[in-house]
């Protein structure tokens, strides 16, 4: 298999496909951090030790079990060029911190970019699936099987009383983020979600933008994870999860209603011009294109523009970072360049969706 | 000189802040400096990540800061002392758990919702562990039906307890 699929459009099945609330719920994630028992943490390892960890980790990947769930393809970070690092990590199949290590950082990654294995990140294995759509059990269904096939021939440093021990004292414990990323522009647009995020934390649960920082997030897209990792069982925190998410679900769903039913011209006005930007302008910055994706998304959902497909906002999304935009031009821009090549890029991803019917 | 927030603009607007005799210089475009406001104030006061947070909450308690100067505080597998914990946020190796043990629980207590593991055990190596997890819920439920006068239950219980017992000793 070549490696140049993981950094095409193609290469990831979260991007590609719905999957159920895909309305709302753009994707769902879970990772457990797993180390071996009796070896220094990649903080504090040798790069020797790293690549040894790195080379042992690519023959279990060819054993039978761990084989069945993949096959899995090895990638060493050493071997990856700086940009198609940014393109991993901004389809979300590698980390930030992932990209910047160096020494003995790889990742083992599937076919379709479900699931992959991060290797000496902070922990020894991050094991992490991402799937479209709000699937969070299928999710831990996949991570679960392959953290068994692993420890069928690994022995991980686990403890009676602090369960799964990792690097960072805040991942102790089952070791797992659970998180599915949501699309709520009327929550957004309505203030709504300045009372949602305080009631989410007091579960145990964190919300935060996925772009950009602070409030300031970019889409309206938010990631809802778990805090905590000890204490509670993994099927509690996957409970706490979908409790939150059903809620945040059905008070978008309501708000997109209320807002159909009392404002529709202006939320007409605001969707099709948003589309008439993407579709003609012709120098866009990531927060403005963001923006404008996210209200044509919605105009989608609600059936205001019919004829684009609905995956536009995550392919765009990912389009459009600096990364992967200069991986598809094949070459380094500055600023100025990429607001112009991104425009142009949405551009004729709308053109090959046909043109739109409002 | 770029922007030190987006990397992507010249930066021109710069500006010093001293924070207890600390002076530090921070060089952003306009458009970070404008437009981000508030959040690029808490951005360039220094990125927030979770390592600062921990070492944050470990030197503010004292009972924390009082073992930090013990010269035993050191991991004797990977040498990693727990001051430099402190200051990583993050362990040198699985050691460092049993090595830290009693500084660590002030801050498992703040940041996680217990001290007990309850989920996920490895399969190869847990059949000991879960057996002992349900040795526990049993006693528990044994001393709920006694306190509740529900003695001919109690029993019950009692006699579960016991074959388990017996099977975990032979193991």
């Amino acid at each position: 298999m070549s490696l140049g699929q993981f950094f095409q459009r193609e290469g990831s099945h979260w991007l590609r496909d719905e999957g159920p609330e895909s309305d709302i719920v753009i994707s769902s994630r879970v990772r457990i951090a797993r180390n071996l028992s009796g070896r220094a943490f990649p903080m504090i390892a040798s790069g020797e030790d790293q690549n040894a960890l790195l080379d042992e980790i690519a023959t279990v990947a060819e054993q039978s079990d761990v084989r069945a769930l993949g096959p899995f393809t090895l990638l060493r970070m050493a071997d990856v060029s700086v940009v198609d690092k940014q393109v991993l990590v901004e389809k979300h199949l590698i980390s930030p911190s992932l990209a910047e290590s160096n020494g003995g950082a790889g990742a083992l990654l599937s076919p379709d970019g479900e699931l992959s294995v991060l290797i000496n990140e902070e922990d020894h294995l991050r094991l992490q699936c991402l799937v479209p759509g709000y699937q969070i059990d299928n999710a831990y269904g996949q991570v679960d099987r392959l953290d068994d096939a692993f420890e069928e021939v690994l022995d991980f440093a686990f403890d009676e009383e602090k369960g799964y021990l990792t690097a960072c004292p805040t991942n102790v414990g089952t070791g797992m983020r659970a998180s599915v990323m949501m699309h709520l522009p009327v929550l957004m647009a309505t203030g709504q979600m300045n009372r949602i995020l305080p009631a989410v934390t007091q579960v145990g649960l964190a919300v935060r933008g996925i772009y950009g920082e602070g409030s300031d997030a970019l889409g309206n897209l938010f990631q809802i994870s778990n805090q905590v990792t000890l204490g509670q069982s993994e099927s509690e925190i996957i409970g706490n999860l979908h409790g939150v998410t059903r809620q945040i679900i059905e008070h978008e769903r309501a708000a997109r209603q209320r807002l159909l039913a009392e404002r529709r011209d202006q939320l007409e006005d605001r969707v099709c011009r948003s589309f008439g930007i993407l579709a003609y302008a012709r120098q866009i910055d990531t927060k403005e294109a963001m923006q404008r994706l996210s209200d044509v998304r919605l105009g989608i959902d609600l059936g205001i523009i019919k004829g684009v497909s609905a995956s536009i906002l995550k392919e765009l999304m990912v389009a459009i970072q600096p990364g992967f935009l200069q991986k598809y031009y094949s070459q380094e821009m500055d600023p100025d360049e990429r607001d112009g090549r991104r425009a142009a890029l949405i551009r004729e991803r709308l053109r090959t969706d046909g043109i739109a019917q409002s | 000189m770029m922007c030190q927030q987006c990397g992507q603009r010249p930066a021109n607007v710069h500006f010093t802040e001293i924070v207890q005799g600390q002076k530090s210089e921070y060089h952003l475009c306009e458009v970070c400096a404008r437009e981000k406001g508030q959040a690029a104030y808490q951005a360039i006061a220094g990125a927030f990540s979770i390592n600062q947070l921990l070492s944050g909450l470990l030197n503010f308690d004292p009972s924390v800061k009082m073992r930090v100067n013990t010269p035993s505080a050191q991991c004797d597998e990977c040498g990693l002392t727990f001051n430099q914990f402190a200051q990583l946020g993050r362990f040198g190796c699985p050691h460092c758990y049993e090595a830290f043990a009693e500084g660590l629980s002030p801050l498992l207590r703040k940041i996680q919702s217990s001290e007990q593991h309850v989920g996920k055990v490895p399969r190869r190596r847990g059949g000991a562990i879960t057996a002992k997890r349900e040795l526990t819920r049993l006693r528990e439920e044994m001393r709920q039906r006694i306190a509740e006068e529900r003695f001919e239950e109690a029993a019950q219980l009692r006699d579960r307890i016991r074959i388990l017992e017996r099977e975990s000793s032979q193991a």
